[in-house]
């Protein structure tokens, strides 16, 4: 009654398939709900994933959204090679946004060139240092880091509350739960006149290489890579399980860190409980679908970001729910590893054999 | 005193209700050698799914409703995870993600309606000891029934031919192949199995604990049960504890202000979470204890021969 059979060689053709077929029949099954709702499938689409590009603005929220889930995602990335799942990238993105805040409210009235970096570095700091405790917790007491990871970005929603509602609400503002506004020299500065994308587009930019050059040439990610593959071999080769745990925990977790600063500092210019619309989430799908490949997941970043643009419109124009792209993020990546099964089993041929 | 712990113990039994529910259902689905981390998607889709049934057909119907939406649920976990050996928990992963987002798109429906809940069942003779009645013998029958579930679930696992099937599979499903045992029917089985009782921890909290839909209303409690098993080292008993310790902080955190404690209300809403890690961080620093009562071969994928 097995399904499949291993491969006597992985498929390199599945490998590269794998992705864009899981879109297709995500792409299937979603005109299949668009059908069922009554809502006709193709101008479903147009809304969804037309429509958002045909603006300048659109094309501009289409790299502001794709930014952060693309840097996040490169530093996920890492650590899943290295077989450390960092699912609590929420909560490092939040922590980020929490101390880059503080940077800004502190130094309000302030003025000086030096505000914007120190608060994406505080961000970094923020989010590394976030994930710098389930790194602590797996290497000193085993602790595993997926639950620990996730209840941190829990307790980071619960910080953020506090903070917005409590000791950094806007004194002045309505009774709204949400800092001051921030003064221009904690903002990044629009490129163009009327839209939203600003600077902090360049940072995601400027680390995508970054990444790619440690991926492709550095000895850690090797490390990294073998102890993911043949923990016994790294073992042997002497490489440290524990460096690898730090390394992949403190990278995605500042890169987290980071993309929380640009979003309190860039869109959002202030502190909220809105400010992520999961995107510590999203990552991880977008990481999985970019085959955990610097470059995969800059293509994946724009086709997440466009899943969540689409969203935004269908709910305006269309009145369906927000939570749609959830529901498209949870069938991609089902789609997704059902495919890459296929990369090393292939359906199987052998007839029964009765003894 | 006496005045005050009453209530608070016998709110704590039906908070921790869900997570029992949900946690002694994983507890099974781990005890074959499948880890599923979808509990909280499919806690939200029995959820939503418990309270549509319940507009229709009471609770009874609503939490049938929700085992059935939770088993439905766990079904392309399983496929995908048993018949395609995909990552187990990526799989879990996406299961959550896909339930949070079915979830919200179908209780778009039942915003801002709401059930009648449940009046106790208060149990005659038992209800009038005191302390012990009200506290435990004045509740809904829900309560009850995860305490038959979990009754059941203790005797079937330690005693019966059943569960030594179950704890074979976990334990090498190779052998258990070898004697003749359907391994991935049986993981199968105790997957949806799984997915049910979690779909009936979602339903209890939308048609009993606070009778309506909202969107993301189990809040981390699908985490937190599996955070319970690994915290139970897998046995129904320690399980309960666990699930009860953990009722008891949520409604603690709700007294606290009265009980004078000086913290903001959002830290204390965070209490449950920290104490999960810190509870994970005690179990896991006792290698051997884990080792010794871990299923083999959870979550390795294991494709026939």
């Amino acid at each position: 009654m097995q399904l499949i059979e291993p491969r006597a060689n992985p498929s390199r053709t599945m490998r590269w398939l794998a992705p864009p077929l899981a879109i297709l029949l995500t792409l299937l099954v979603a005109a299949g709900i668009f059908a069922l709702l009554g809502k006709p499938p193709l101008q479903a689409f147009y809304v969804f994933f037309i429509e958002p590009l045909e603006t300048s603005n659109g094309w501009s929220e289409l790299l502001l959204k794709a930014s952060p889930l693309i840097l996040i995602a490169q530093g996920l990335a890492l650590g899943f090679r290295a077989r450390i799942y960092n699912i609590g990238a929420e909560g490092q993105l939040l922590l980020g946004a929490i101390c880059a805040s503080g940077v800004a409210i502190y130094t309000d009235g302030m003025e000086g060139a030096w505000i914007l970096p120190a608060m994406v570095l505080a961000g970094a700091v923020g989010g590394g240092l976030w994930g710098a405790i389930p790194a602590w917790l797996r290497t000193r007491f085993q602790a595993q880091e997926t639950l620990t990871t996730l209840m941190l970005a829990y307790v980071a929603t619960y910080l953020l509350s506090w903070l917005v509602s409590g000791p950094w609400r806007d004194p002045s503002g309505t009774n709204f739960p949400q800092s001051i506004l921030f003064a221009e020299p904690a903002m990044f500065t629009p490129l163009f006149e009327g839209l939203r994308i600003n600077a902090s587009v360049y940072i995601a930019a400027a680390l995508v290489p970054v990444f790619w050059l440690f991926v492709a040439k550095s000895f850690m990610a090797y490390q990294l890579a073998v102890g993911g593959e043949a923990p016994a071999a790294a073992r042997y080769a002497g490489f440290s399980a524990n460096r690898t745990v730090w390394v992949s925990l403190v990278i995605s977790g500042a890169a987290a860190g980071i993309a929380g600063a640009a979003e309190a500092a860039g869109p959002v210019g202030q502190l909220t409980l809105s400010l992520s619309p999961g995107y510590g989430y999203a990552a991880i799908i977008v990481a999985w679908v970019g085959r955990l490949h610097p470059l995969g997941i800059v293509l994946a970043g724009l086709l997440m970001a466009l899943i969540y643009l689409g969203g935004e419109a269908a709910q305006v124009s269309m009145q369906l729910p927000a939570a749609i792209s959830w529901l498209f993020q949870g069938m991609l990546l089902f789609f997704l590893l059902g495919a890459d099964a296929f990369v090393d089993f292939r359906l199987r041929q052998r007839k029964e054999v009765t003894a | 005193m006496i005045e005050y712990l009453v209530p608070v113990l016998a709110t704590t039994l039906a908070a921790a209700t869900p997570l029992v529910f949900a946690g002694l259902g994983e507890l099974v689905t781990e005890k074959s050698g499948v880890i599923n981390l979808g509990v909280e998607g499919m806690m939200l889709i029995g959820a939503v799914a418990g309270f549509a049934g319940g507009l229709h057909w009471g609770v009874a119907g609503g939490l049938l409703c929700g085992a059935l939406a939770g088993a439905l649920a766990a079904l392309p976990f399983a496929f995908l995870t048993l018949s395609l050996g995909t990552n187990q928990p990526a799989t879990g992963l996406a299961l959550t993600i896909f339930g949070i987002g079915l979830s919200a798109f179908v209780g778009q429906y039942f915003v801002s309606q709401s059930l009648p809940g449940l009046q106790p069942l208060i149990i005659p003779g038992l209800a009038e000891i005191p302390l012990l009645g009200p506290v435990f013998f004045s509740q809904s029958w829900v309560v009850y029934l995860s305490w038959l579930t979990f009754a059941w679930l203790a005797w079937m696992l330690a005693r019966t031919r059943w569960g030594l099937i179950l704890r074979a599979v976990g334990e090498s499903p190779e052998a258990a192949h070898a004697i003749g045992y359907p391994v991935t029917a049986i993981r199968y089985a105790a997957t949806c199995f799984g997915g049910a009782m979690a779909g009936i921890g979602g339903a209890y909290l939308s048609t009993v604990y606070t009778p309506l839909w909202v969107q993301n209303m189990t809040a981390g409690r699908g985490w937190i049960a599996v955070a319970l098993v690994v915290f139970a080292t897998w046995k129904p008993g320690r399980l309960m504890l666990g699930a009860y310790l953990f009722g008891g902080m949520t409604i603690l955190q709700l007294h606290a202000q009265g009980l004078g404690v000086e913290l903001p209300s959002q830290l204390l809403a965070a209490v449950p979470y920290v104490a999960t890690i810190v509870v994970l961080v005690l179990i896991s620093r006792d290698r051997k204890l884990l080792q010794l009562n871990l299923p083999a071969s959870l979550g390795k994928p294991w494709i026939g021969n």
